[in-house]
């Protein structure tokens, strides 16, 4: 069983050459009108054999190992603070998995870890939670992702959940990673599409792959839980109904769940960010175009005037005029907020991929032919030191 | 210090360019390159080898092209590179893979430290290095942005991680796991005697059963995820090119802002 398991049915081929178009990593050739698959560059993914008109790509998966996959219930979100607050991609899950939960006549759980934290259990119940798992210890007060998973781990293995989401945070993936290797199950990052398969009863995980070409949708089949993330701003956040009526249950778990080799220090506030660019529902990013730092003041009052965070490419970031901590785009930061503001910036690739996902972009920029524009919902060919004030007087004028 | 870097060999997206007409990225004949992400965990390593002495080496899981990207590594400046490859590894997840991984730093003994990019620009999950560390039953740092001294005497390391809001600062015993932001240095350009040592210097190749693990351990039967189907995006829809002085066009702007701005 050492070979890879994909073939061409030669006798199905025409020679299109649509798998060699479709393939991600340039694995496929024609010889003699027969599609011929490099098995060294092959990852089998599978998009050759979707993108086949003719059925001429099969790809034989082998049945990993099964396991007792029934007997488990609920549908959990990792609930994630931010400092004092609960981080509003939280909310957002617990809105998705009413929606899972629904379809699969199970609870929405709540899992919550910290210190003194009790008073904002109510809050997660008003949106959405049928439960709320509670567990408050000092060494919980801080995020450190051996003692969350130590905790995690043993909910789960006395709980039995068949669904765990947490957000896509710089939190959420350290964490779920870590759970998911010890309990040995699957993990999907970054889903944009969260569906249950109703017949088979499975989570169909949906996400994006190389740089948003391709999607890609997921199963865990043979173990449970089945773990997704999803990043900021994708699902819907329900509006609190204060008639909802929950369960707290207060969990206090013995034994040792604090990991002593690895200790927090401390934590530094950077107040630069004013809104972060992940949670931000409006972007506005600077380029090269600004010409020289201290022009970066203009996209701040367009920031200020709309409420919205700061954003960088990579040219900018580069030259110094702002920290890497705003750069947006392959080498920095992924966002998709409702509204994102490109001044001056050109739109490379690397930059596109990290913003692309935005619901609105607006480019501002003096090149029309800058590849920016090629994906801007609405774009202003023009001098932005003349533009962005006008933008600025016009918004602050309503 | 013991130092293992793990890195992954991507496609290069700088060669991707989107197609006009349909607004999807059209790959041909792509070239690979280092995950970009990882070139700064090897930087990391050679200036923590200059600054304390000790060993870095450079693995990776992959097919034979991924030869290039270990040679690369070695060009600039890590000390030696081991090859994961076997047709049995192929179609692994984050799980398969992050136990391939783990196996070898096993293998090599007496890690003191591995480092990783923060995530692989072709995948993003960021998943396989909190992964590793967890089959190794290691603590880690993600999202470092800068590791300071180094305590020998308690066989530690402080290091800053990047956060949402700011940065906080953690300390770990070693062995541990590190994962690094682009923050963290500047790469060097490999020199040109790391480049003829790179050339010539042999590579192992591990596969499955080096690594002690059976054909089902890894690949598509190693890895609890399954992808079902991979399907094109939607096409981003081409926007309107807003016409004009800069008053008129913006006050068209701002009217069409309006209407996504509640």
């Amino acid at each position: 069983m050492k070979e890879k398991g994909i073939k061409v049915i030669k006798e199905k081929c025409v020679g299109c050459g649509a798998c060699i178009k479709a393939c991600p990593f340039g694995a496929v050739t024609l010889e003699s009108k027969i599609a011929v698959i490099d098995l060294d560059k092959c990852t089998l993914c599978g998009a050759c054999k979707e993108a086949c008109p003719f059925g001429a790509i099969v790809i034989y998966k082998p049945q990993g190992v099964k396991t007792d996959v029934s007997g488990y219930k609920n549908v959990w979100v990792f609930i994630e603070r931010e400092e004092q607050k609960i981080a509003s991609v939280s909310f957002e899950l617990l809105g998705k998995a009413r929606v899972l939960a629904g379809d699969l006549k199970s609870k929405v759980v709540a899992v919550f870890l910290g210190s003194d934290i009790k008073k904002d259990t109510q809050e997660l119940i008003y949106k959405g939670a049928d439960e709320v798992i509670l567990v408050e210890k000092k060494e919980l007060g801080h995020f450190i992702a051996e003692n969350y998973a130590n905790t995690i781990v043993r909910l789960i293995q006395k709980y039995k959940p068949e669904i765990v989401l947490a957000g896509a945070t710089t939190t959420g993936r350290s964490l779920v990673s870590r759970i998911a290797v010890k309990i040995r199950t699957g993990l999907t990052a970054d889903c944009t599409g969260l569906d249950i398969d109703k017949e088979k009863k499975l989570l169909i995980q949906t996400r994006p792959a190389f740089g948003g070409n391709i999607m890609a949708q997921i199963i865990t089949p043979n173990y449970r839980p089945q773990m997704a993330t999803v990043r900021h701003k994708v699902m819907k956040e329900l509006p609190p109904d204060k008639n909802r009526e929950g369960k707290v249950i207060e969990e206090v778990l013995d034994g040792k769940i604090i990991d002593d080799r690895i200790e927090f220090v401390k934590f530094i506030k950077e107040e630069s960010y004013k809104v972060n660019l992940a949670d931000a529902d409006i972007i506005v990013s600077g380029g090269r175009g600004l010409g020289e730092p201290k022009n970066f003041s203009l996209i701040r009052e367009l920031a200020a005037a709309l409420n919205a965070a700061v954003g960088a490419s990579r040219a900018a970031v580069d030259a110094g005029w702002i920290p890497y901590s705003h750069q947006v785009g392959q080498t920095g930061r992924t966002v998709a907020p409702k509204i994102y503001i490109a001044c001056g910036i050109s739109g490379q690739i690397q930059h596109l991929v990290g913003m692309q996902s935005s619901k609105i972009i607006v480019a501002i920029n003096k090149d029309p032919d800058a590849p920016i524009f090629k994906i801007a919902n609405y774009g202003i060919v023009g001098d932005l030191f003349k533009v962005i004030p006008l933008l600025v007087e016009k918004i602050k004028s309503k | 210090m013991n130092i293992v870097v793990c890195i992954k060999q991507v496609p290069e997206t700088t060669e991707v360019k989107i197609n006009p007409e349909t607004n999807t990225l059209i790959r041909e004949g792509v070239s690979s390159i280092i995950n970009p992400f990882d070139m700064y965990a090897i930087e990391e390593a050679v200036r923590l080898k200059e600054k304390y002495s000790g060993k870095t080496t450079v693995i990776t899981m992959g097919p034979p092209q991924a030869d290039d990207a270990l040679r690369e590594a070695l060009s600039l400046g890590i000390d030696e590179a081991i090859h994961l490859t076997d047709r049995a590894f192929a179609g692994s997840d984050t799980w398969a893979t992050s136990l391939v991984l783990a196996k070898a730093i096993e293998k090599i003994k007496d890690v003191d430290m591995v480092l990783c990019g923060k995530q692989a620009s072709d995948g993003d999950t960021a998943q396989v290095g909190p992964g590793i560390a967890t089959h190794l039953g290691w603590p880690q740092a993600t999202y470092v942005r800068k590791i300071d001294e180094v305590d020998f005497d308690n066989n530690s390391v402080v290091c800053e991680r990047l956060l949402e809001e700011g940065y906080e600062v953690l300390k770990l015993s070693f062995p541990c796991l590190i994962t690094v932001v682009k923050e963290i240095n500047e790469p060097r350009m490999p020199s040109l005697r790391g480049k003829m040592r790179a050339k010539k210097q042999n590579i192992p190749a591990w596969g499955i059963k080096e690594l002690g693990l059976k054909d089902e351990d890894a690949g598509l039967s190693g890895s609890p995820t399954q992808v079902v189907k991979i399907f094109s995006p939607p096409p981003r829809r081409m926007g309107m090119i807003i016409e004009g002085t800069p008053p008129e066009a913006v006050d068209k702007l701002f009217s069409e802002l309006k209407k996504h701005l509640t």
